[in-house]
């Protein structure tokens, strides 16, 4: 039989795989770049809104992040990751969390965009084994670090001029630190009506992170990142629902300060903060939430109890980063909770 | 419906309106004697011997087994080890032809419909039957279920939902009222009352023509599906057809159903009404690598090699070959490995757009191989234990569950080779 491979001898050899033999054209690197386009819109309204020194700070982050994931990946025998998005995503996510207040000289605060990425993807990342092995969402944590490190700094607002050249920036405090610390009667003393309140939510005119500001901006790509099937309802929606279901039971007071029932305002806590920026583009993080649906169900509805707790009872105007850092340690754990059940199972087995 | 599944580009328009067209014997057939899932037939002829078409070269050994039968008349020239489709190599006869094309002496039953059950199968049973979607399970075994168990149906698996491959829809479109008829001696010989023909929606013209075929016969249905993969997948078709599951471990025939693939009905019909023994089979030849895609009658140890220069060679430099589908298919070393019972088609990839398996990346636990695993597993997780050495985890999770149908490898963004990491574990713990 050996005559009939006289042909074959010539002609490079066959491919031997193991099926299957066709794959999808989805890859890790098409998932990443998607949803650092799906966070453009809020990008776009965080620098029309914060002017140059919200570009700057994101730049920086993203700059950072690159740099840090490329010689240190390296060093770490673990080169050529760099294509694949994560590391930028990381970066705009940060700088997205950041206020547009540390693109400062005086003081002199650039070096904490750059701690905060080294953080995010050194610290958690890289150290725990990169892209897929690390435990909590990267961004989140470069944010907490930062917020532990330079708490003034940290939460210094500036007012949404939409001056392109900003001369002396005005800082203010955010709408969710306002109900904090002065109550519903002087959020709605600075923006008037409701129906302000929520224009202004929606569009992003108000105080707050660059890239959390404006839900409206957020929500379209949110949407796009469901249309596209890169996340699902599962997280995003459970997360949204629990914090409005609470916050409207427990979120309202009456005239004396006391805690009415029924009564609290769950579209002004669902529009505002880092909630819906947190929803759709952070608890969805794949590598740090749970991977059985039924457990991101569990996981969404954990996060928007703690976001609720942190707002309504905690130190913190704010919640979202804490309830999903602490959720992500609970991500493995709920998927072995609900572990999927086989085809045609029916009873317990052995 | 089941849940899960994967909707590959299916390319059967490349095959799907060619005619089944009769390939020539080869001029030597290299018959294996593992043809069949169980124990390997014992070859009863020698060399020098003379045989003709028909005559009975292996003899089963065992329960679980089945004869193998001479696909060409001539001499015995050899009797030994082959290359196989499968990689490993298995025990073949070589037969060279004479080219007189004598058959041993077939004798037609007129009334082949009014057979005892205990006929039927005792005339499949000695026309070495198999499985033809791939499995090859011996048929007879599977039509003789243990008194404990009641079948009230039976289905044929006409979803052939695997891309490119268009064997069993040419069948269909071409010989419904045999198709039909041995599925009614499949009922016939369990008993069954009811008889289902499941077809996936992308093959309207054999639908149409099965729907005619089943006309007179009230008991037979022919069920039009969605196009999902893996559809044709024993346990997927049935709960598709039926709506029953078929417990983790459990045989279909656990929840009263039996399945039949297309191509092994036809031979029934064949064994049953002109006591012809299995000795050929319709092979698709196809894919962008080829010249000329064809649906071949091919006899069974025809070379890979004739079949492909029987559909004008390669168009282009081909990179892969592969026996079966693209899901599920196994890729070939070289050509020169012969056609058995099993063989539902050869695919020829080319260079351009060929995925190639030795990058990927870790695991980024993005839900995709779990939403898509019709068994309700999860592949990825499987596959980061089989990678990092934890074979007895990867047991407790359903490990053995896993028929890989390829699905969660299709998925994966991470490239991952899901199902080789699943069949490492599989090999390094015991079931």
């Amino acid at each position: 039989m050996a005559a009939a491979t006289d042909k074959g001898s010539r002609e490079r050899l066959l491919v031997v795989s193991v099926s299957p033999h066709i794959r999808s054209d989805v890859s890790v690197a098409k998932i990443m770049w998607t949803v650092n386009i799906s966070l453009l819109p809020a990008l776009v309204m965080g620098f029309y809104f914060f002017g140059p020194k919200a570009i700057g700070v994101v730049a920086l982050c993203i700059v950072s992040s690159v740099f840090f994931e490329k010689i240190v990946g390296k060093a770490m025998g673990k080169p050529g990751t760099i294509a694949d998005g994560s590391a930028f995503l990381t970066g705009l996510l940060l700088g997205m969390n950041l206020p547009a207040s540390l693109w400062s000289v005086h003081p002199f605060l650039l070096h904490v965009p750059i701690l905060g990425s080294l953080f995010a993807i050194v610290i958690t990342k890289l150290l725990f084994g990169g892209l897929g092995y690390n435990i909590f969402n990267p961004a989140l944590m470069g944010r907490a670090f930062l917020l532990v490190s330079w708490p003034r700094a940290m939460t210094t607002w500036l007012a949404p001029t939409a001056a392109l050249v900003g001369l002396d920036a005005k800082t203010t405090a955010t709408p969710l630190g306002v109900l904090k610390e002065e109550g519903m009667g002087k959020l709605m003393e600075v923006f008037g009506t409701k129906g302000s309140l929520y224009m202004h939510l929606l569009i992003g005119e108000r105080a707050g992170s660059i890239g959390e500001v404006s839900a409206l901006a957020l929500l379209i790509g949110g949407l796009y990142l469901l249309y596209k099937k890169y996340i699902t309802w599962h997280v995003p929606i459970t997360f949204l629902a629990t914090v409005g279901i609470l916050t409207w039971i427990f979120g309202g007071k009456n005239a004396a300060g006391q805690l009415a029932l029924f009564a609290g305002d769950p579209v002004l806590h669902i529009l505002s903060g880092g909630l819906i920026l947190g929803a759709f583009f952070m608890a969805t993080d794949y590598v740090t939430g749970p991977q059985i649906r039924a457990a991101q169900v569990l996981f969404g509805i954990g996060c928007g109890l703690l976001t609720t707790i942190i707002r309504l009872i905690g130190g913190f105007p704010e919640g979202v980063m804490f309830s999903i850092l602490l959720m992500n340690c609970f991500a493995p754990l709920m998927d072995r909770m609900v572990k999927s059940k086989p085809f045609g199972f029916k009873e317990a087995r052995a | 419906m089941f849940a899960g599944g994967v909707h590959p580009p299916d390319k059967k328009e490349l095959s799907s309106s060619k005619q089944v067209t009769p390939l020539k014997a080869p001029a030597r057939a290299v018959v294996l004697l593992r043809q069949h899932i169980g124990a390997p037939a014992k070859a009863s002829v020698s060399i020098g011997d003379e045989v003709k078409i028909g005559t009975v070269i292996g003899t089963p050994e065992g329960f679980v087994s089945a004869p193998v039968h001479s696909p060409v008349s001539g001499k015995v020239i050899a009797v030994g080890e082959f290359d196989t489709a499968m990689g490993r190599p298995g025990e073949a006869v070589v037969i060279e032809n004479d080219g007189k094309e004598e058959w041993i002496e077939l004798s037609e039953t007129a009334s082949f419909m009014e057979l005892t059950p205990e006929q039927i199968k005792e005339k499949i049973k000695a026309a070495g039957i198999v499985g033809m979607g791939g499995a090859t399970f011996p048929t007879a075994v599977k039509l003789s279920p243990p008194k404990e168990k009641t079948v009230d149906v039976v289905i044929i698996n006409g979803a052939e939902c695997e891309p490119y491959l268009t064997a069993d829809h040419r069948l269909m479109v071409e010989k419904p009222d045999e198709i039909v008829s041995g599925l009614r001696l499949i009922m016939r010989a369990l008993g069954v009352k009811k008889g289902f023909v499941g077809i996936e929606e992308n093959k309207p013209d054999a639908i149409e023509k099965m729907k005619e075929a089943a006309r007179p016969f009230p008991e037979v249905e022919v069920i039009s599906m969605e196009v999902k993969y893996p559809q044709g997948a024993e346990k997927m078709l049935i709960k598709a057809v039926t709506g029953r599951e078929v417990p983790p471990r459990a045989l279909p025939m656990d929840v009263g159903a039996v399945v039949q693939n297309v191509g092994t009905t036809y031979a029934v019909y064949e064994a049953v009404r002109y006591g012809k023994p299995l000795v050929e089979r319709v092979v698709t030849v196809t894919g962008e690598g080829i010249r000329e895609p064809k649906n071949l009658m091919v006899r069974v140890g025809t070379l890979v090699t004739d079949l492909v220069n029987a559909c004008g060679g390669f168009s282009v430099e081909a990179a892969k070959v592969i026996s079966g589908g693209p899901m599920m298919g196994f890729a070939l070393g070289h050509l020169n490995v012969p056609v058995t019972k099993g063989t539902s088609g050869i695919l020829v990839l080319p260079e351009e757009g060929l995925f190639h398996a030795d990058d990927f990346k870790p695991c980024i636990r993005c839900s995709r191989c779990v939403d898509v695993c019709p068994m309700g597993l999860n592949p990825g997780y499987l596959s980061v234990l089989a990678e990092k050495g934890h074979f007895e985890d990867a047991k407790s999770n359903n490990l053995f569950d896993c028929f890989e149908c390829g699905s969660c490898a299709f998925v994966c963004p991470s490239k991952r080779p899901i199902v080789q990491l699943v069949r490492l574990a599989k090999s390094m713990v015991k079931p």
